[in-house]
C-alpha cells in the first residue's frame, strides 16, 4: 500500500490517527490497572491512615522530590521531540528522544539508590527480608512498605518498556521513513506523558500525603 | 462479487507452517485461535467429564478429593480464560470483523498475530501448572486460600492467565481502532451488523476490565513469590480485597463472553427467518448498555462474603437492572421471528436453542440477584446450572450457531445438514439433561466443588452424569463433519445462505486481502424484506406503513 505499515489502511495519516487511537484506548486499559492498585492503597489508607502516616514519613522526600523533577523535564524533552518531528527537523527530535531515555535512566537509578536504603533500612517485608521497622503499629507499616514497592516497582517497570522503545526507535531511526518516525513519536510521546503522570500521582499519594 | 475468476484464496496463498505462524493475514490469524481453542474445549470438557463420572456415584470413588478440587480448577481456568473468553471475538471476530465492515485486514495486523502467541505462551504457561501438580483453588484463586494454602503451582497458573489477558487487551485495543477507523465508505454506525456492535462492547470490557484482573492476579504472585502482603490479614492486608478486584474484572468477563455470542444470533435469526432484525438500534444499544451496567454488579457474588447490607442492596437493585437489555434482546429476537419465512438450517437450530438456553438461565440469575434466595443457594449446584446455561448454553451454543453459519466462509466448503441438524438436537438434549438437574441439586442444598454427596441426591446427580455423556457426543459430532467437509464437502457458493452483509458479498473463501473491489455500502443492516427472497411476497412493513 502507500507507505502505510498495516495493508488496511490507504494513506499514512489515516494510519498514524489509529496510532494514536490506539494508544489512547490502551492507555484507558493501562489507567485501570494502576486505578486498581490505586484503589487498594486508598482502601487501606482509609483503615489504617496513623499507621501509613507515620511510615510514609520513612520514604525519602529528597529523592522523591528530585526524581519528580526528573520525570517532568523527561516530558518536556518528549513533548520536545514531537514538537521537532513535526517540523521535520529528524537530528533534533532524535537528540529530544535520546535526553528523554537518559533522564528516565536517571529516575530509575535514583529510584535504585531509595530502594537500597530501604531494604539496609530493613523496610522491604519482601523476599524474607529483615523487617526492622521501629514506629508504631509494624504490621500496618508492612502493608504500606509492600504497597509501595508493589506500586513504585510496577511504575518503573512501564518506565523501563519506555526507554527500551525508544532505544529501538532510535537505532530504528536513519532507516525510518518521515511518516514513521512522525507516528511512531507521537505514540510514544503519548505513553510517556502517561507514566509520568502516574508517577505525578504516586509521588503525593505515597511521599507527601501524610506530611 | 461473485467467486468466478477468483486469481486465489486466502486459503491458497502460501502453504506449509512457515506461511501459516507468521501470517498476519486476519483469517489465518482466525484459524490459529479456532484450532488451539478447540483444543482447549476438549481438554476441559475431558474434565468435566471426568468429574461427572466420579459424580455418578455418592462416594468418592474414582478420583481422590484432592484430584477432584485440581480437575475443577483446571476445567475453570481452560474454559474461561483459554476457550470462552477469546472464543468468538478471536476465530470468528478475528475472521468477520473486517469482512462485515468492508476492510482488508485489522488496523493491526502484526499485533494481531502477537496476540495469538502471547496466547499461546501464557496458556502454555498455565498449563505447565496442570503437569507439574496441579492447582486446587478453583478458577477464582480466592485468597487466602490461594496466597496462604493452596498448595498447587498457583503461581505459575496465575501468571500463565496474566499473560493471557495481555493477548485478551492487544485483541479488544486491534477490534475497537478498527471498527472506528476501518468501516466501508457508506457504513455509518448504525448500519453496522449486530456483531460487530457486540464486538465492539466485549472489546471495551476487554479493554476496560482486564487490567483490573491483571493487578488482582500479579498481587497474588508477589504475595506468594515476595511475600508482600496485600491480601494476607497477618501482614495488615485484606483477603476480601481480592474477591472486590477479582469480581470487578470477572463480572464484566462474563459479558466478555455473552456479548459476542448474543452478536452471532443477530446475524443468524434474520438470516434464516427473513425479516430485518427487530428493533435494530434498541438490540445495538442494548449491547452498550449491558457493557456499561456490567462494571456495577460485581458485588453479586459477594452477597454473603461480609459486604454490608446496604452494598448488597445495591448491587442487587443493578444487577437486576443488568436485567433489562438482556431482556429488551430476547423480546426483540423472538418478534423478529414473528412472520418470518423460518427455515431451520444447522445455524437456525442452534441459535434457536441459543434463544431457549439464554432466557432460561438468564431467569435464574434473577432469582440470584434477589438477597434471599442468594444466600440460599449460594455456592451450590443452582448457580453452577445457572452458569452453565449461559456460559454454555448460551456462549457454546452461539458459537457452534456461528461456526457453522460461517463454515462456507471459512473454508468454502458445505457440511453435510444433516448430521449438522442431529448434532445441534443432542447437543440441545444433552444440555438439558446435564443441567437442568443441577438446578434442583442446588436448590435442594446440594454444594458445589465437593467430590462425595449425601446418597438421596444420586437420581440427579446420575441424570445429570448421563446427560454428560450425551451432551460430549453431541459436541464431538461437528469435529467429524466438519472436519470432513474441510476436505470433501461440497463447494459453497459466495452466498450460500442469501445472506445480508457485506462478508456474503466476497467469494467463499475470501481472497488475501478481502473484496475484489472495495465495497460501498448504501443500505441499512439486514434488508431481508428487499433482496435475498426467492419469490415477492407480502411484505408485513408494507401493510403497516399503508395502514
Amino acid at each position: 500500500m502507500s507507505g502505510t505499515e498495516s495493508v488496511a489502511f490507504d494513506t499514512p495519516q489515516r494510519e498514524r490517527r489509529a496510532d494514536t487511537f490506539a494508544m489512547w484506548v490502551f492507555i484507558g486499559s493501562e489507567a485501570m490497572l494502576f486505578g486498581a492498585i490505586f484503589l487498594v492503597f486508598l482502601v487501606a489508607h482509609i483503615d489504617f491512615g496513623p499507621a501509613f502516616a507515620a511510615a510514609s514519613k520513612h520514604l525519602s522526600l529528597p529523592l522523591g522530590t528530585f526524581n519528580t523533577a526528573v520525570l517532568i523535564t523527561s516530558s518536556f524533552t518528549m513533548a520536545l521531540a514531537h514538537m521537532l518531528a513535526v517540523h521535520r527537523r529528524w537530528r533534533a527530535a532524535a537528540w529530544a528522544l535520546a535526553a528523554t531515555s537518559a533522564l528516565g535512566i536517571c529516575f530509575l537509578i535514583v529510584k535504585g539508590i531509595e530502594y537500597t536504603k530501604e531494604i539496609s533500612d530493613g523496610l522491604a517485608p519482601l523476599l524474607g527480608l529483615p523487617f526492622r521497622y521501629t514506629g508504631p503499629d509494624p504490621v500496618h507499616a508492612e502493608f504500606f512498605f509492600g504497597l509501595y514497592f508493589t506500586m513504585t516497582s510496577l511504575h518503573a517497570l512501564h518506565l523501563i518498556g519506555g526507554i527500551i522503545v525508544i532505544a529501538g526507535m532510535i537505532a530504528l531511526w536513519p532507516t525510518s521513513t518521515p511518516a514513521n518516525r512522525l507516528r511512531r513519536v507521537v505514540a510514544l510521546g503519548l505513553y510517556w506523558h502517561f507514566v509520568d503522570i502516574v508517577w505525578v500521582f504516586m509521588f503525593p499519594v505515597l511521599y507527601l500525603i501524610n506530611r | 462479487m461473485t467467486n468466478a475468476a477468483m486469481p486465489g484464496t486466502y486459503l491458497e496463498e502460501g502453504s506449509g507452517p512457515r506461511a501459516w505462524l507468521l501470517t498476519t493475514d486476519h483469517k489465518r490469524v482466525a484459524w490459529l485461535y479456532l484450532i488451539s481453542l478447540t483444543a482447549f474445549f476438549f481438554l476441559g470438557g475431558a474434565m468435566a467429564v471426568l468429574m461427572r463420572i466420579e459424580l455418578a456415584t455418592p462416594a468418592g470413588d474414582l478420583v481422590s478429593d484432592d484430584v477432584y478440587n485440581r480437575l475443577f480448577s483446571l476445567h475453570g481456568i481452560i474454559m474461561v480464560w483459554f476457550f470462552l473468553v477469546p472464543s468468538i471475538p478471536a476465530t470468528l471476530g478475528n475472521f468477520l470483523l473486517p469482512l462485515m465492515i468492508g476492510a482488508r485486514d485489522l488496523a493491526f495486523p502484526r499485533l494481531n498475530l502477537v496476540s495469538w502467541y502471547v496466547f499461546i505462551f501464557g496458556s502454555l504457561f498455565a498449563l505447565f501448572a496442570v503437569v507439574a501438580g496441579g492447582v486446587d483453588t478453583g478458577w477464582t484463586f480466592y485468597t487466602p486460600l490461594s496466597t496462604l494454602y493452596a498448595n498447587g503451582w498457583v503461581s505459575t497458573a496465575a501468571f500463565g492467565v496474566f499473560i493471557v489477558g495481555f493477548s485478551t487487551i492487544m485483541t479488544g485495543i486491534n477490534f475497537i481502532v478498527t471498527v472506528h477507523m476501518l468501516r466501508a465508505p457508506g457504513l455509518t454506525w448504525f448500519r453496522l451488523p449486530i456483531f460487530v456492535w457486540t464486538l465492539y462492547a466485549t472489546s471495551l470490557v476487554m479493554v476496560l476490565a482486564t487490567p483490573v484482573l491483571a493487578a488482582s492476579l500479579i498481587l497474588i504472585v508477589l504475595e506468594r513469590v515476595f511475600g508482600i502482603g496485600i491480601f494476607n490479614p497477618d501482614l495488615g492486608g485484606d483477603p476480601l480485597l481480592f474477591q472486590h478486584l477479582f469480581w470487578f474484572y470477572s463480572h464484566p468477563a462474563v459479558y466478555i463472553m455473552i456479548l459476542p455470542g448474543m452478536g452471532v444470533v443477530s446475524e443468524v435469526l434474520p438470516c434464516f427467518s427473513r425479516r430485518p432484525l427487530f428493533g435494530y438500534k434498541a438490540v445495538a444499544m442494548s449491547s452498550m448498555a449491558i457493557a456499561v451496567f456490567g462494571f456495577l454488579v460485581w458485588g453479586h457474588h459477594m452477597f454473603v462474603s461480609g459486604q454490608s447490607a446496604y452494598a448488597g442492596v445495591v448491587f442487587s437493585f443493578l444487577s437486576f437492572c443488568v436485567a433489562i437489555p438482556s431482556a429488551i434482546k430476547v423480546f426483540n429476537w423472538s418478534l423478529t421471528l414473528r412472520k418470518g419465512e423460518i427455515s431451520f438450517e444447522t445455524p437456525m437450530l442452534y441459535a434457536l436453542f441459543f434463544l431457549a438456553l439464554f432466557t432460561f438461565g438468564g431467569l435464574a440469575g434473577l432469582f440470584l440477584a434477589s438477597l434471599a434466595v442468594d444466600v440460599h443457594v449460594h455456592d451450590t449446584y443452582f448457580v453452577i446450572a445457572h452458569f452453565h446455561y449461559i456460559m454454555v448454553g448460551g456462549m457454546v451454543t452461539a458459537y457452534m450457531a456461528g461456526l457453522h453459519f460461517w463454515w462456507p466462509k471459512l473454508t468454502g466448503r458445505m457440511y453435510s445438514e444433516t448430521s449438522g441438524r442431529i448434532a445441534a438436537t443432542v447437543t440441545f438434549i444433552g444440555f438439558n439433561l446435564t443441567f437442568f438437574p443441577q438446578y434442583v441439586l442446588g436448590f435442594d442444598g446440594m454444594p458445589r466443588r465437593y467430590h462425595t454427596y449425601p446418597p438421596e441426591f444420586q437420581f440427579w446427580n446420575v441424570l445429570s452424569s448421563a446427560g454428560a455423556v450425551v451432551l460430549a457426543i453431541g459436541y464431538l459430532m461437528p469435529l467429524f463433519y466438519l472436519g470432513w467437509s474441510l476436505f470433501r464437502g461440497a463447494r459453497a457458493p459466495g452466498n450460500p445462505w442469501n445472506a445480508t452483509g457485506l462478508e456474503w458479498q466476497t467469494s467463499s473463501p475470501p481472497p488475501p486481502h478481502n473484496f475484489e473491489t472495495m465495497p460501498v455500502v448504501t443500505r441499512p443492516a439486514y434488508d431481508y424484506d428487499m433482496k435475498g427472497l426467492e419469490h415477492e411476497r407480502f411484505s408485513p412493513h408494507q401493510e403497516e406503513a399503508a395502514g
